[in-house]
């Protein structure tokens, strides 16, 4: 590989190194791309990738056929995903034994392996190239879709892609009331939930008057169930790196920061080894492409804080205290990090920014009225095709449950969305026509949120899903609110009681009222937004909870409290298996004779359902 | 009430610059990863070094949940209680893990082998349940497979540590062993 | 000088002000549980909510800490902001019923009924303690210790402390543990004693001593309660 010891001092010399490097890879565009991301890796997709370049190197192919160990690719659940570039032939679930026919049939002949081509599970179909699968087809992968052909570790996959071309434009040929105008033409909303617009964030950091200002990168991703951040964070981290350098031109601030949670240790790694590329191409450091702007990023870890990724505690979280949130005004503008006037905006938000001022066009095409671009949503739950989904925004949830996500898994029936983390809702069946746009999630008590779009079908009781987010905010809350912090333990108590069927039909109002005022009384967006899972489900759901507390009942069988596990003797084959499995020795029954559960000494695991292969156990 | 506020945020500023670029979390961050977890004596002995109250440490260490004033065990398994993790059943996944090493999340096992963690999303959604060993994902996950993984981490089944790869969905479920 | 509207007043306070110190110098009084004049305020006991913006886009601030800010609406007894106060004493009652301070609040804001299950924790986590030792006492012997519902006040690991200068201010400024009530046991959080007209004598009180002998209930004529140490029995 020839190096890059040599620094880009000026834009002309950035896309003569791009214009090489552009060359180089198409002059050998055979590659293999094997998900090096989480959900693959998970898969073994590390082993998988060790046996490939082995057998590279053992055939002699070494030199014409490359590898790249990617960000993630999108389908997580059919991991560990490979796909043959250039063609994008896309195999999924491939396992170290199918190494060497993959390169002996499809890489060297050409031939496709039907066994490992992605299956749609409907309509039995199967599909050769990515692009094929309905997966891809209803997505608009601006953010994403470079993973492919990007090496994170390599900053010259990302310079033959044009990587760096915004920076470049906006350092030499731009003001920086330029690019926000430009931002704010974009329409770009932030991404980390409150949807507020970058361009203004950005023009009221500008407009502060300090020796001093800082950007920071909002890579805590603390809502569980989204994994957005950390894929972008992984699989392209010149992206996210370019908007904070054009971010940090843009207000007037020379250092930029990104505060990563601790969580996340592969993203840290990632990040810096792009630092550190950065700074040697002189993409970072003193006098950036000549133009006078110097730029310095670090990197500030997290220790586990849900709260600490609003922008306030984010900050008292860098400066080394315990992560609470501050009363605003003052806002970050005129009093951020180090007393300093700061703006802090969001992974995705940023990597938004290099596709802005490259393909503005392109970019303002996508979207609705109000806000432009793509969403990245981590599609999961129990839906069949899981993982990363990029799509324009204004698409319906409907299209990306069905159409993107394959339905609901194993055949069952959906019954919730849940999007916005923590602070969003639970919609039903009848408004999967909404839209995903930040004021139509409002308008019906959810929110966009950071991007989790969790699925859930009829074995999902959603009273036990407002307990679960009460019982993360719980942990979460920093405390200091007396509202947030009490409120909550007796939003939690009272749906306790219910799922313990101590319910009494005066819990419901109780619940509204409390939910209302918590909501309108606590400081932070942690506290205003914790009651909306109670709300929603309250909302969509109430029948559910009057289940509970007038018939003791749960419909969807998970509340232990108001279940009961009992055999049928009509299918009991008397095998034993439940017997043996079960670890409170609840069930007694001789051989080839019908078994029974000792209700006492049930611990309602459902143990003996998942392993009975006769559907003998009954839940009810 | 203006003048005490500015005093106390300069006081601040005046806090942290003094421990200028290594922000607090940081340094703790630093000494668990000697310590495994964080002691008593050290804090002490950094509260001198670096001028800061002692109850300052104690506030910032038991705030962020990742910082643990106890040693940790030899064996660190995470469970996700994330979203996506619950609505396919990891609550009763965790609960089986309980059950079997006798300890709740937070928790090290006497022997000093085990530490459960209960954690909010890994970033593998999409493999939910998801249970992770010594850093090997377990994909998948059901109560009924507990037994079976924990018994293969005490033999040590997965002896391959190079390779990530999950075979405990494979094992024949079935253990022998009721602890 | 800034211009706000008080409750539909047209008033001027210097830059710096906060919300409460507006309204209590226009003589408008806002409850609190986590204020104190001498101390820097936190925001942590949320009782002294107001509304501000105008009334289509209101939200509710704590007035302790909110910066007054030019041509601010703001209203400190709107129904919003008394509904909210209600329950959050409402939930004060329920946590810590023998403050006196929280018994009094309850009275004064005609919160008559607990809906939630009745704790006895000593401490509503104001901070008012950790504030004075470090601001006024320069000590910094205690501090938050923890978080969201774990959240409590302690010594560097919950030890008898080095710093701490045995001066009493902590005990001095607690709401809750300052004159301990010792009327409402385990049944009822409501005492509202001391100030209500209600009958204040509990069926609990059993042999617990009233706080006022005899209390403004006895004074105002109304039926002792049984097991109150004026009823005479019989009657
Ligand atoms: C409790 C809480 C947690 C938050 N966590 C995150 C987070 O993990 N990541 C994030 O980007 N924004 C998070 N936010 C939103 C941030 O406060 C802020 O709006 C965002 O980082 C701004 O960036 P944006 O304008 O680019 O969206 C959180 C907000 C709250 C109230
Ligand atoms: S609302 Fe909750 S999380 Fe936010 S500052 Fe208050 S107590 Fe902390
Ligand atoms: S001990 Fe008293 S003063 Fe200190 S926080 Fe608790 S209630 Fe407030
Ligand atoms: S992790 Fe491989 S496709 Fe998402
Ligand atoms: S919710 Fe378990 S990995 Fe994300
Ligand atoms: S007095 Fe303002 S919040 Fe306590």
């Amino acid at each position: 590989m020839p190096s890059l010891q040599s620094r880009i001092n000026t834009a002309a010399d950035l896309f003569r190194l791009q214009e090489t490097l552009q060359q180089r890879a198409s002059s050998n565009n055979r590659y293999i791309a094997v998900c090096g991301d989480t959900g693959c890796s998970a898969w073994g997709s590390k082993s998988v990738k060790d046996v490939f370049r082995d057998c590279l190197e053992q055939k002699g192919l070494a030199g014409q056929v490359g590898m790249k160990f990617t960000g993630c690719l999108g389908l997580c659940e059919s991991g560990p995903v490979v796909i043959i570039c250039p063609e994008q032939i896309f195999y999924q679930k491939v396992q170290e034994e199918d190494v060497e026919e993959i390169i002996d049939k499809t890489v060297t002949r050409g031939e496709i392996i039907p066994r490992l081509l992605y299956q749609d599970v409907l309509s039995g179909e199967t599909y050769t190239y990515m692009n094929e699968i309905p997966f891809y087809q209803k997505q608009k992968r601006l953010l994403m879709g470079n993973n492919l052909k990007i090496d994170p570790n390599s900053i010259e996959d990302y310079l033959a892609l044009g990587g760096y071309s915004a920076t470049a434009r906006a350092l030499t040929e731009m003001t920086p009331l330029e690019i926000i105008d430009e931002v704010k033409f974009s329409k770009l909303r932030g991404r980390g939930g409150a949807g507020f617009s970058a361009g203004d964030k950005w023009k009221e950091c500008y407009d502060a008057v300090s020796d001093r200002k800082y950007i920071i990168c909002n890579a805590d991703e603390g809502d569980p169930g989204a994994f957005m951040d950390r894929s972008l964070l992984e699989g392209n981290p010149h992206s996210v790196l370019e908007g904070l350098i054009i971010g940090g031109f843009a207000v007037g601030a020379r250092e930029g920061m990104i505060y990563v949670r601790a969580e996340y240790p592969t993203a840290v790694v990632k990040i810096k080894h792009a630092l550190h590329q950065a700074e040697e191409l002189g993409l970072l450091g003193e006098n950036i492409f000549g133009s006078g702007f110097d730029f310095q990023v670090s990197i500030s870890i997290g220790a586990g804080a849900f709260v600490s990724g609003e922008t306030s505690a984010l900050i008292a979280s860098i400066e080394g205290r315990a992560g609470e949130p501050r009363q605003k005004p003052p806002r970050l503008a005129q009093r951020g990090l180090w007393g300093r006037p700061t703006v802090v905006n969001n992974v995705e938000s940023l990597a938004n920014i290099p596709v802005i001022l490259r393909e503005g066009e392109e970019y303002r095409r996508t979207g609705t009225d109000k806000s432009r671009g793509t969403k990245i949503f981590s599609l999961v739950g129990k839906v069949v095709n899981t993982g990363l989904v990029e799509v324009p925004l204004g698409i319906t949830i409907r299209e990306i449950i069905e159409d993107i996500g394959g339905g609901i898994k194993g055949g069952r029936s959906f019954k919730a969305v849940q999007t916005g983390g923590p602070s969003g809702g639970c919609l039903p069946e009848h408004l999967l026509d909404t839209p995903t746009d930040f004021e139509e999630l409002n308008a019906v008590g959810s929110m966009m949120g950071s991007g989790g779009m969790i699925v859930m079908d009829d074995e999902t009781c959603m009273v036990d899903v407002a307990r679960y987010f009460l019982r993360f905010l719980q942990d979460e809350s920093c405390g200091k609110c007396f509202s947030c912090r009490e409120g909550i333990n007796r939003l939690l108590e009272i749906i306790d009681d219910i799922v313990h069927g101590l319910g009494t039909p005066g819990h419901i109002d109780l619940l509204r009222e409390l939910s209302v005022v918590v909501k309108d009384s606590t400081l932070c967006g942690l506290g205003q937004t914790s009651a909306n899972p109670v709300l929603s489900t309250l909302q969509y759901f109430e029948e559910e909870y009057r289940a509970h507390i007038k018939d003791k009942k749960c419909p969807a069988g998970v509340c232990k409290a108001l279940i009961h596990f009992s055999i049928d003797l009509e299918k009991c084959t008397g095998c034993g298996v439940c017997k043996k499995k079960c670890p409170e020795e609840a069930i007694s029954g001789e051989k080839k004779e019908i078994h029974e559960i000792d209700p006492e000494r049930c611990s309602k695991c459902g143990i003996c359902l998942d392993t009975c292969t006769f559907d003998a156990v009954l839940k009810c | 009430m203006r003048q005490l506020q500015e005093q106390k945020a300069s006081k601040e500023q005046n806090n942290n610059n003094a421990s200028n670029n290594h922000s607090l979390v940081t340094m703790l961050h630093q000494i668990q990863e000697t310590y495994n977890y964080l002691p008593e004596n050290v804090l002490r002995e950094l509260a001198k070094e670096k001028n800061i109250p002692l109850v300052d440490l104690y506030r910032v260490a038991t705030f962020y949940s990742l910082f643990s004033l106890t040693p940790k065990g030899k064996h660190k398994i995470l469970t996700c209680t994330g979203t996506a993790c619950h609505v396919r059943g990891s609550e009763k996944v965790t609960e089986e893990i309980s059950r079997v090493l006798g300890i709740q999340p937070g928790e090290t096992t006497e022997d000093g082998e085990y530490s459960l963690e209960a954690v909010n999303c890994l970033g593998a959604c999409a493999l939910a349940p998801l249970v992770v060993v010594d850093e090997q994902y377990h994909a998948n996950m059901t109560p009924a497979q507990i037994g079976a993984l924990f018994n293969g981490v005490r033999k040590s089944t997965c002896q391959d540590k190079e390779s990530s790869h999950c075979h405990c969905s494979s094992v024949a479920v079935g253990s022998k062993e009721k602890s | 000088m800034l211009e706000m509207t008080l409750n539909g007043l047209e008033i001027q306070v210097e830059p710096g002000t906060t919300l409460l110190e507006a309204a209590n110098f226009y003589g408008i009084e806002i409850p609190t549980l986590c204020y104190d004049a001498g101390l820097s305020p936190i925001g942590a006991c949320r009782l002294c909510l107001v509304e501000i913006g105008s009334p289509d886009r209101s939200r509710l601030v704590s007035a302790c800490t909110f910066p007054a800010q030019k041509g601010l609406e703001i209203r400190t007894h709107s129904k919003r902001v008394i509904n909210a106060r209600k329950l959050l004493i409402e939930m004060y009652l329920a946590t810590c019923p023998s403050s006196k301070t929280i018994q009094d609040l309850a009275s004064k804001h005609h919160v008559t009924r607990v809906r939630f299950k009745q704790k006895h924790d000593d401490c509503i986590l104001c901070g008012l303690c950790v504030r004075i030792c470090e601001e006024q006492m320069q000590a910094k012997a205690i501090e938050f210790i923890g978080r969201g519902h774990e959240l409590r006040i302690s010594t560097f690991f919950d030890k008898k402390s080095e710093d701490c200068r045995h001066c009493g201010a902590c005990m001095y400024i607690c709401p809750v543990c300052q004159a301990r009530c010792q009327g409402p046991q385990e049944k009822d959080a409501v005492c509202n004693a001391c100030l209500n007209l209600e009958p204040p004598c509990l069926e609990e009180f059993e042999d617990a001593m009233c706080y006022m002998d005899p209390c403004v209930a006895c004074e105002q004529g109304h039926e002792p309660r049984k097991g109150c140490s004026q009823r005479k029995e019989g009657s």
